[in-house]
């Protein structure tokens, strides 16, 4: 019962069109029953101050990781949150949010480790949303529980950890930091000084593709020529490549890795969500100060 | 625990935020966010004179000014698509706003963890609060020492 794709000819450009729809193309299709629209926020309030009618509220925060340990939820966490959310394994999930997109895209790429089958992205998120004046609703929705199945969560494919980012030095590694952040300048990321480390500088042989460059002044995504342009002309990325994309907690290489995955194509893409908070924090790895890799 | 009694107007609060259940206690938040007094002229016009906040996750701005008798006045500027932090700086704000400069100080540093929000809010998010008192405090003790 999934629905019907976005056949925005912009969208059919990109490798994998089925991950992404324009606010066009959810205001149309609200109604639809098999569609959950969630919002992934950066400040956890913004949802309640008002959202895409009938949209959930999907907190990476709060809700996608686990309390305890700096993991994500595992299988059985998931199946009762997606369960709560109304949110079944046959259910076209469309992830917006603030920022960017930022923490939709992580939440999106949380949901890819338990293989959710109908995952899409709204280009353009919250801002663009709201900009173009659509409705928006302070009501919490009633969606019916859902009885969403226990599957295990797979790390293999899509995350990398630090020790397989250790083995993988000398391959591609795309760092999306700002460039302060890259050089070692900056021990946090322009304005979030509470995400810091003890080291600057950044994973020896990484290239320098700060996430903004992937998107366009009104925050949706850059056609794909454009695209090509900078991931495979710039940073000389393949298809053919083993590629692990990181920030300082992955968020912001959530919308890299969903860039060269998803839009551009590439078959093996890992998120290292560990990214500087975790390399600039441990004893012993080797790290490279400055503007080259 | 640091054991510091808080000043009954900032016990109030976090007795309001512990006497509701999860859900509302978000919705409080909310509801504080939406009362962030606006900037007086003064300030509005002369944005120079605000002091940012880099520690919290969206732009925030705030001034502080020590009456000659002491009394503390707080002012805060937070943008609307971030209700988080216009939260966190009203309820310090109806916390702290008219207090005196002793009282102001004597805030336990680790207020914002009484309220109950750790889990709903996230500790990172939280830091926000903690960096804002301490530089309401930093400046409340600048103030005083230039006034001599």
């Amino acid at each position: 019962m999934a629905l019907p794709y976005d056949s925005a000819p912009k969208f059919a450009e990109y490798a994998h069109p089925e991950m992404i729809v324009s606010t066009e193309w959810v205001a149309g299709h609200l109604d639809d029953p098999g569609l959950v629209v969630a919002e992934s926020d950066e400040d956890v309030l913004l949802y309640e101050t008002g959202h895409v009618p009938g949209a959930v509220k999907l907190d990476w925060h709060t809700e996608l990781n686990d309390p305890v340990t700096r993991d994500y939820v595992d299988g059985a966490g998931f199946a009762r949150l997606m369960s709560e959310k109304g949110i079944a394994r046959d259910t076209t999930l469309v992830l917006y949010g603030d920022k960017n997109n930022w923490w939709a895209a992580y939440a999106l790429w949380v949901c890819s480790l338990f293989g959710h089958p109908d995952l899409r992205l709204m280009d353009g998120g919250r801002a663009k949303w709201i900009a173009e004046g659509r409705p928006v609703s302070t009501d919490t929705p009633k969606r019916p529980q859902a009885d969403y199945p226990v599957v295990d969560r797979d790390d293999t494919h899509l995350r990398a950890f630090k020790d397989q980012v250790l083995a993988h030095l000398g391959k591609p590694l795309i760092d999306v930091r700002s460039p302060g952040e890259y050089s070692g300048e900056l021990l946090h990321m322009p304005d979030y000084p509470q995400e810091g480390a003890l080291r600057g500088g950044h994973i020896p042989g990484a290239k320098s593709v700060p996430w903004a460059r992937a998107a366009a002044p009104d925050a949706t995504f850059k056609p794909r020529a454009e695209l090509e342009a900078i991931y495979a002309g710039e940073a000389g990325l393949t298809p053919e490549d083993d590629v692990v994309v990181y920030c300082r907690i992955g968020e912001r290489s959530s919308h890299t890795w969903f860039v060269l995955h998803h839009l551009l194509g590439y078959p093996r893409v890992r998120n290292y969500d560990g990214s500087w908070t975790e390399w600039g924090n441990s004893v012993r790895v080797p790290i490279t100060r400055g503007t080259s890799p | 625990m640091s054991g510091a009694t808080l000043h009954p107007r900032l016990q109030e609060i976090v007795d309001d935020f512990n006497a509701v259940p999860d859900k509302d206690r978000l919705q409080l938040l909310l509801e504080f966010s939406q009362d962030l007094p606006a900037l007086p002229d003064r300030y509005a016009a002369h944005r120079d004179l605000l002091e940012p906040v880099p520690e919290c996750q969206t732009p925030l701005f705030l001034a502080v000014e020590v009456e000659p008798d002491e009394t503390v006045r707080l002012f805060f500027e937070a943008p609307p698509e971030a209700p988080t932090t216009r939260g966190f700086a009203a309820i310090l704000h109806t916390g702290l706003d008219g207090l005196d400069a002793d009282e102001v100080l004597a805030t336990p540093a680790e207020f914002s963890s009484q309220l109950g929000l750790q889990d709903l809010v996230s500790p990172l998010r939280l830091r926000g609060m903690a960096a804002m008192l301490a530089r309401i405090k930093r400046q409340v003790r600048d103030k005083r020492q230039v006034r001599g």
